[in-house]
């Protein structure tokens, strides 16, 4: 595989019930978090309970989908499906919403990128890959 | 209630092999549990407690029955690579509260020969973590790229760890490497998940071990020299709803939990079990334990601290790194050095002198998302 045909493979993880919101608007390629209903605290991953308020419930709100890099690896041996794809970035992203969620960083056009610098801009974005849409992080402009 | 002084460790086992391609696992439990009772100087029969972890084949229920065990107590924790640290705490307990007096803890597994890994991202968060190719040294990369950036610990400093591994492997004739290094030659090692290169990594090998954990009573019966159960602690780190801070480890829970069970402070400790899967492992566990401060632990082993004439001997048997990391899981091997060590049974040349006090600590899980986190002080018999 040369570096232009590089992308990241479908790996289809199992999907349980409970997290609809979040995936049906993850499909229209909008980003929203679970909220604890209580004291408006963001959840990630989402999950349909705040473990600090479990009686109060969750409410789901749309995020902006800046963020900046709190950590990255350069991951140069992929394992299993991801052995063709190395290098690609394995990175901790904060959104400016406050959670920090583990993703990947890709070009523009969607391809692994291979370098990264903590507190660097990016911007959220979905693409379908498998069965899932799946949350990754560009360079912002 | 406190479990210090509740149980000794009699007996204890390191299974010789490293490559078992003909072995089976459960035949690696059966060998491991016979060479801890053998060490004791117990046998089969005389087991009324089992511990394994859910990993064994088939579970506790089968492993007994392979094993022909007539256990009163049984238990299958599971905090990955910790769980046998965790477990010594476990059969102290079980012990201290009357349910049994002879239990035998049992790990073994064939992931260089099978090829088995752990999956890195399962449970509810699978679908959040499992497409980006989050790997075991991925994930322990991205707590190193961290440390580097508010500390300034350096690729140097990791590589020292390594350096202290390799320099007591040579001693160990059953290590899987036994080749002393530079940290020239880890920082030219290939890079697996930057900042770690292929030399920053634990060894993939097969194999297993035991322990045998017995009352005071059942100790003092027996001819060999036993270990003292004094303090341990627990701990689960984890990503704390979308707020995870990758510089610190479930060690800063888990180290002053065993410290206050144990009585004992830092400057007692005489040598160190660090599970070492990775060599940030070993430098952030090192801070969490309280060994230095935080951010500090990449200058606190850069001077040779950790090798067994410096200051805080660890891994005399070249641990995860160099000697052996069967099933992917370290706490065991890292606690039976520990027994060796508090026996005077240690390799000569890495040997602590007049070592009283040990401490075990054991990160199971990743870095980069949860872990479970164990922390075990051992004594000689009469500390």
């Amino acid at each position: 595989m040369t570096s232009a045909e590089r992308r990241f493979p479908d790996v289809d993880p199992p999907v349980e019930p409970g997290l609809e919101p979040y995936w049906e608007a993850a499909t229209e390629g909008r980003l929203v978090l679970s909220r604890c209903a209580e004291d408006g605290a963001a959840l990630w991953p989402p999950r349909p309970f705040c473990p600090r308020h479990a009686s109060a419930g969750v409410r789901w709100e749309p995020a902006g989908g800046g963020a900046e890099v709190y950590s990255y690896t350069v991951v140069h041996r992929g394992e299993g499906a991801f052995a063709a794809v190395a290098p690609y970035v394995l990175a901790y992203v904060q959104l400016d919403e406050g959670p920090r969620m583990l993703t990947n960083l890709v070009t523009s056009d969607g391809r692994p990128a291979t370098e990264a610098s903590i507190g660097q801009r990016v911007v959220a974005r979905f693409e379908q890959q498998g069965k899932l849409p799946v949350l990754r992080f560009t360079q912002s402009h | 209630m406190s479990i210090r002084g509740a149980a000794f460790i009699a007996g204890a086992y390191e299974h010789p092999g490293r490559v078992l391609p003909d072995t089976s696992t459960a035949q690696i439990h059966v060998e491991a549990a016979v060479g801890a009772l053998a060490d004791a100087g117990l046998d089969l029969t005389d087991v009324d407690g089992y511990l394994c972890s859910g990993d064994a084949p088939g579970g506790p229920i089968a492993m007994a029955d392979h094993l022909g065990l007539a256990a009163r107590h049984l238990d299958s924790t599971d905090l990955g690579g910790s769980t046998y640290v965790a477990e010594v705490s476990h059969a102290a307990q079980a012990i201290a509260a009357g349910k049994c007096s002879v239990v035998l803890i049992t790990m073994g597994g064939r992931p260089r020969s099978a090829g088995r890994r752990v999956p890195p991202s399962a449970g509810p968060a699978q679908p959040f973590e499992m497409p980006y190719g989050h790997s075991n040294p991925a994930s322990y990369a991205l707590a190193a790229r961290r440390h580097m950036h508010e500390f300034g610990t350096t690729p140097a400093q990791l590589a020292e760890v390594k350096v202290a591994a390799a320099a007591h492997a040579q001693h160990n004739p059953n290590a899987f490497l036994q080749k002393p290094v530079t940290v020239e030659e880890v920082l030219g090692s290939p890079l697996i998940a930057a900042p770690l290169h292929r030399l920053d990594c634990c060894v993939v090998t097969d194999g297993g071990g035991a322990l045998v954990v017995v009352s005071p009573q059942v100790a003092q019966s027996l001819e060999r020299r036993t270990v003292k159960v004094l303090g341990a602690g627990e701990a689960a780190k984890h990503t704390d709803l979308g707020r995870i801070d990758l510089t610190y480890t479930g060690a800063v829970w888990s180290g002053p939990r065993a410290f206050t069970e144990a009585g004992v402070s830092h400057a007692d400790i005489d040598y160190v079990s660090i599970y070492d899967s990775f060599t940030i492992t070993v430098i952030i566990t090192l801070e969490d334990l309280g060994f230095c401060a935080k951010g500090e632990g990449g200058r606190f082993v850069s001077d040779g601290t950790l090798q067994a004439t410096g200051r805080l001997p660890f891994n005399t048997d070249g641990g995860s790194l160099c000697n052996n990391h069967p099933a992917n899981r370290g706490g065991m091997t890292r606690t039976i050095e520990a027994v060796r060590q508090l026996r005077g049974e240690a390799a000569a040349a890495v040997q602590v002198p007049n070592c009283d006090l040990a401490l075990v600590h054991g990160t199971g899980g990743w870095l980069g998302t949860r872990m479970g986190s164990a922390t075990l002080i051992l004594g000689q018999e009469d500390a």
